[in-house]
């Protein structure tokens, strides 16, 4: 299967001033971006963010409040029987009968599309293979996950939706997925991928879209995402609650705490400032964290978005403390 | 093979492998039949000598309910709960051969368990009478108003209520309905109410159908297929698929 890449075609997904509300609440509130055939793209975001109910619109699954979405040029709601033999869909849990076998299940959705993918083959492509007299109850929760994926490729989609493909998955597991869904970007396959696993964006998306309360933050590769923030700074950490005022004199740039224990210079990352800035540590022999000069991680640059998002929006945000815990 | 027939196999395939529903559609009917005619404890209806002519056609509508309200109503439940339903939402299979799908793995059902207890019944010394002819007119009307109460309670609860409410119902409506215990041996009112039972139209018209001397049932054909419309109605009115 190929399929030709990019120009003059239309995007396999186009989201446009896409809203939606249940009741009062706004779950997403006029998201735009487009993602195309061959490419991995990552939704990105904080619990909340309105990632699934992106998705599940784009599965057909809701309508709009107000916007428009596209699939392969079809709207997913009204179109759902022509388009839906073309779209391969893995939930973030469950969706198979707890007391099927993996061979079992993939030759039953086999059975739902006219040019099914092997599913011998494709047990054997998920490290399922020896798992033939094993119910989905019985399976560990990355086998399911990896089967869930097997389901998702059985109908050989061109538009590929994954809702936290690797979420909960031992290391090994997570290799594995993310070679395969890497693959899918070779046979031309358009991959819409939730995750809030920024590692996982960095290394597998080719455009990531960070979203929050809704709205769009930011909509880029990830190294665009990352050069594109401010390099002028040095990130440190140290014991929480220093004197930020008398580093700053000393180094003559501001100093603020971002997080407990996390700090920011307004400086450019010289060897003059870093080394001013470990005389300044080793003289109140304090101990040195993490220190980062320059480019930032994919991390840094989703954290400033949804906290600057958050302080102009509503302030109670739910993951912060999630967020800390990944350090 | 087309999407239909796989889903109408794995459906039974599942239901098949699946212990508790076997015991609650096959053993339980069997060993009801099996103990009672041979150990005389029940009453029977007046004029009726040996239990296996009253308790045959009582267990066939027994087998009724239990695939057609159990079996279907908790395996669609947990599937409902666990995405199942939701996830086939994505898939080209549709609602349609979905529906469809059920329906024959209820009749295979239906089928299996037919035979396995007209077979004990004949070993039991039962011969039929009446006019066994409708007897599968009946068991289908019955079948389809008790998927309509699986399928209602599967559509609107937890998957773990469903199992509960469906189990309970199943012994409600076995005792109330006539099936092993005649209505002529019950209190009159609870006799009366449990006619108008799905269980109670279904067994009487069963035993019209297959006992000689056996009352005649021209009220309860229309409570059951008032049943037959009714119950697969508010299933489709009230299913919530996610």
């Amino acid at each position: 299967m190929s399929f030709p890449s990019g120009t003059g075609e239309a995007p396999a997904i186009e989201v446009d001033d896409l809203t939606i509300r249940y009741g009062d609440h706004v779950a997403v509130d006029g998201l735009s971006f487009s993602a195309e055939r061959g490419r991995i793209t990552a939704l990105l975001g904080p619990n909340g963010a309105g990632k699934t109910s992106t998705v599940e619109t784009l599965e057909g699954y809701r309508t709009p409040s107000s916007g428009r979405v596209r699939v392969l040029g079809l709207d997913p709601h009204r179109d759902h029987r022509a388009l839906v033999p073309r779209l391969g869909v893995m939930l973030q849990s469950g969706g198979v009968a707890t007391g099927i076998r993996p061979l079992e299940v993939l030759q039953l959705f086999a059975s739902y599309y006219d040019d099914p993918a092997d599913p011998v083959e494709l047990l054997e492509l998920v490290g399922l293979a020896d798992h033939r007299r094993s119910t989905w109850r019985s399976l560990s929760g990355g086998e399911q996950q990896r089967l869930s994926l097997a389901l998702a490729l059985i109908g050989r989609p061109e538009v590929a939706f994954l809702d936290e493909p690797t979420a909960g998955i031992d290391p090994a597991g997570r290799l594995l997925i993310r070679r395969i869904i890497a693959e899918l970007r070779t046979e031309g396959v358009a991959v819409l991928l939730t995750t809030h696993d920024l590692d996982e964006a960095e290394r597998l998306a080719d455009q990531v879209v960070i979203i929050d309360h809704g709205r769009l933050l930011a909509d880029a590769t990830p190294a665009d995402l990352m050069r594109s923030s401010d390099a002028r700074e040095v990130r440190f950490a140290a014991p929480a609650g220093l004197d930020t005022a008398g580093l700053a004199e000393r180094l003559g740039a501001a100093v603020s705490e971002v997080t407990s224990g996390e700090y920011l210079v307004a400086a450019e990352g010289s060897p003059k400032v870093v080394a001013a800035l470990t005389a300044w540590l080793a003289e109140h022999d304090l101990p040195l964290g993490d220190l980062r000069v320059g480019r930032q991680s994919l991390e840094d640059v989703f954290l400033r978005l949804t906290e600057s998002a958050a302080s102009s929006a509503t302030p109670a945000m739910s993951s912060r403390g999630s967020r800390r815990g990944r350090r | 093979m087309s999407a239909f027939l796989a889903q109408t196999r794995t459906e039974l395939r599942l239901s098949l492998r699946n212990g508790e529903q076997l015991l609650v559609s096959i053993a339980i009917p069997l060993l009801l039949l099996v103990f009672f005619s041979l150990v005389d404890v029940l009453p029977l209806p007046d004029g009726v000598d040996r239990g296996v002519q009253f308790l045959t056609p009582g267990v066939l509508a027994l087998a009724v309910m239990s695939s057609a309200m159990v079996a279907l109503g908790i395996g669609t439940g947990f599937e409902r709960q666990y995405k199942v339903l939701k996830r086939l939402g994505a898939t080209p299979l549709g609602r349609p051969r979905w529906v469809a799908a059920k329906i024959t793995m209820v009749l295979g059902l239906l089928l299996i368990q037919s035979i396995v207890i007209i077979a004990a019944a004949c070993l039991l010394g039962w011969s039929p009478g009446g006019s066994p002819v409708l007897a599968p007119l009946a068991m289908l009307l019955g079948a389809a108003a008790f998927a309509g109460l699986g399928l209602l309670m599967a559509g609107t609860l937890r998957g773990t209520l469903t199992l509960a409410l469906a189990n309970g119902l199943y012994l409600v409506l076995l005792l109330a309905g006539g099936m092993i215990i005649p209505f002529d041996q019950m209190p009159g009112p609870i006799g009366a109410l449990g006619r108008l039972l799905p269980s109670g139209a279904l067994s009487q018209v069963l035993q019209a159908s297959l006992r000689d001397g056996a009352p005649a049932a021209g009220s309860s054909w229309i409570v059951l297929a008032v049943w037959a419309v009714l119950a697969p109605a508010a299933a489709i009115r009230f299913f919530r698929w996610e």
